[in-house]
């Protein structure tokens, strides 16, 4: 790998800044968070992924210090956190609902916290407006919270928790509540302004896309477990388990037997009357043993004949034709009943599209493009 | 015509039930003192025509609120009503927004019982309640006991017939005046707000002081001013709970009506009493119209 990349999970000498160490929170007889151990490193931009209900917010929740965990401990920079009281923690928090101060003004709720501090007067002023400037709000430094529009007020609730210069920054999903549009503009603009003050991120998101964009790496969680704990690109290309492949974007999921055939080659068969699937896996996998063939829509090519060299390939006929624009996603009925969907881009006009419903059509995909799952 | 109607119905019964009662005391307290009935002269009437109504108007003086500033009974006891609301209130206020406090951060199940709770006291007699407290209060009452019994005290404290009953009967009273404005201005807010207070470094106390009490503080004036408005006029707790000592204009009023018999002298308390209880009033609107601007 590339020195340059920022890549410290891979470096064994590098120290976390935060970790989780067999951490368990129990709320009642309900366990939230189930055993749980994570590092995050400095600089990170860290995305906690996962459905509601998964333990995301309680995870942010107990580094901000409004949680303290049932069982296990909580480190950062080395020390253990559980004793101290949210305002003694060099971490601060973006809230989802933003919780800006209705009867203060933009520059008094950025200045609030430093106020707490007893920053001097000049050195207050200066960052106060530093922040303004970062988030681009000078011109509404002297107006209300509910003056202003919900992006803004979400630049607000930013500039007030990094005005301190945390160690950490938590955000609960930070851009929840804007339309989606402005989510993915602001979603670059989180992005520099982390790497402009080289904060460490942490970020809870119910929204895969969000997670990807942004994050260095991304926890996908659920039922209180990390499911896995890796970059956008491994997470995407390399899923460890049905649920994750199945959370993150789009995925057909075929169930089958699989047979090794040669050096991590696997044959896998997975319904009557139809050819075996060839698929690689690093991973060994018992004769004849239960397993997931999972295969993204964009990896599955559709064709009117089926291509002379390919390794899988089935026939079935279309079902439906989801139209986003830029792509068509087809769902292509086999003849026993299952559904696979393939996705192409539209680079002709759809009146010159090739297929339409209830056409006959060849699917195929090499060996490579499936993952082979386990379970 | 069905605007003007709906336009109507307000100005009418603003007209019936305020206006015209106002100016029939306004009238009797530019009267004089007369052993007839009713017991002030002139009278309207009309049967003279013209004449008779020129007459009236020639009869009326000010002669009533010249005597309210000569003899100092009146300016010492709306001084002392003023002294005894603004004390009252902010006692209503210190015992009213714990309980408020605690209702707005008990479980939300729980919250319509209190609610109950603070209202339930309306159901019997607002005199009977009084009353009771004379039995809680006398010297022989249940608080006396109780303070023998155990042994804190050896001889039976005074309390009613003095100032501390009337503070306490006031304070029991108007709670529930005190609480449920402070209640819903603290129920509306976002609890989020007190944690990212804590997470911007402040501690519990703080974070009360900065964030809660500002933002409560449309329901603290709220409630002050429902309390503090009709507590300068209060008869019934001085009069029954109060002693010689106590001096509050609306027992004056009271006795300047029933004893004395003299209607204009009472008329012309009360027409001052409206005067002083107006200024609160505007500032009260005031406050509720900036609450309601907020808000939109």
């Amino acid at each position: 790998m590339n020195s340059d990349v920022f890549a410290p999970w891979e470096d064994p000498q590098a120290k976390p800044l935060i970790q989780f160490q067999n951490v368990t929170k129990r709320f009642g007889d309900f366990t939230a968070i189930d055993n749980l151990s994570l590092d995050i490193f400095e600089k990170e931009f860290f995305a906690l992924l996962g459905p509601s209900g998964c333990g995301k917010t309680t995870m942010m929740r107990m580094l901000a210090g409004f949680e303290t965990p049932t069982e296990g401990h909580i480190m950062l920079g080395g020390q253990d956190i559980d004793p101290i009281p949210p305002n003694k923690r060099a971490v601060n928090m973006m809230f989802q609902s933003y919780a800006l101060f209705p009867h203060l003004s933009i520059w008094e709720n950025i200045a609030f916290g430093l106020r707490r501090d007893n920053m001097p007067k000049r050195d207050l002023e200066d960052r106060v407006e530093e922040m303004l400037r970062l988030t681009r709000l000078t011109q509404f430094a002297r107006r209300k919270p509910h003056q202003i529009s919900g992006g803004q007020r979400q630049r607000v609730a930013l500039a007030r928790s990094l005005a301190k210069a945390p160690k950490l920054l938590l955000l609960d999903e930070p851009l929840g509540a804007l339309d989606k549009k402005l989510r993915q503009d602001t979603q670059f603009e989180l992005m520099d302004i982390q790497e402009k003050t080289g904060t460490t991120f942490v970020i809870v998101t119910h929204d895969q896309e969000e997670a990807m964009t942004v994050a260095s790496r991304v926890a996908v969680m659920d039922q209180g477990q990390l499911m896995q704990v890796a970059t956008p690109d491994r997470i995407y290309e390399n899923p460890n388990s049905v649920y994750v492949a199945d959370f993150i974007g789009d995925v057909n999921i075929i169930e089958g037997r699989a047979t090794a055939n040669g050096e991590d080659t696997y044959q896998i068969d997975w319904a009557e009357g139809q050819a075996p699937l060839t698929a690689t896996s690093a991973k060994g996998f018992a004769r004849g043993q239960a397993c997931h063939l999972a295969i993204r829509p964009e990896k599955v090519t559709i064709s009117a004949d089926r291509p002379a060299d390919a390794i899988n390939a089935v026939q079935g006929k279309v079902h439906d034709i989801a139209y986003l624009g830029n792509l068509s996603t087809y769902h292509v009925e086999l003849p026993n009943g299952t559904i696979i969907k393939a996705q192409t881009a539209n680079t002709r006009r759809i009146s010159r599209r090739s297929f339409t419903w209830e056409d006959p059509v060849w699917l195929s995909w090499t060996a490579t493009a499936a993952v082979l799952l386990a379970d | 015509m069905r605007r003007a109607f709906l336009i109507a119905v307000p100005y009418v019964w603003l007209l019936a039930l305020f206006l015209v009662p106002f100016f029939i005391v306004l009238k009797i307290s530019l009267s004089d003192i007369a052993l007839a009935i009713p017991p002030y002269t002139p009278t309207l009437d009309f049967s003279q025509g013209w004449s008779g109504i020129k007459d009236f108007f020639s009869q009326l003086d000010l002669e009533n609120y010249v005597w309210l500033t000569e003899d100092d009974l009146y300016w010492k006891a709306y001084l002392s009503s003023v002294k005894i609301a603004l004390i009252s209130t902010f006692l209503t206020l210190l015992v009213g927004y714990p309980i408020a406090y605690g209702m707005a951060r008990a479980p939300a199940e729980w919250r319509p019982t209190l609610m109950m709770l603070v209202i339930l006291p309306f159901w019997t007699s607002f005199l009977i309640r009084v009353y009771a407290w004379m039995g809680i209060l006398s010297n022989e009452g249940y608080l006396n006991q109780l303070l023998l019994w155990t042994g804190l005290i050896s001889t039976p404290l005074t309390i009613l017939n003095t100032n501390t009953a009337v503070y306490i009967g006031i304070v029991y009273t108007y709670l529930p005046f005190m609480i449920l404005p402070i209640y819903s201005a603290l129920e509306r807010m976002d609890e989020s707000l007190i944690e990212a207070a804590e997470d911007l470094g402040c501690s519990r106390v703080q974070a009360f002081w900065l964030v809660t009490i500002p933002l409560s503080r449309p329901g603290i004036i709220a409630g002050c001013f429902l309390v503090m408005i009709p507590v300068i006029g209060e008869f019934v707790i001085p009069s029954l709970l109060g002693g010689s000592g106590t001096l509050m204009i609306g027992k004056v009023l009271w006795e300047e009506f029933f004893s004395n018999r003299d209607w204009p002298v009472a008329s012309a308390v009360a027409v001052v009493l409206l005067l002083i209880l107006v200024i609160p009033i505007v500032l009260f609107q005031r406050n509720q119209q900036k609450q309601t601007e907020a808000e939109q």
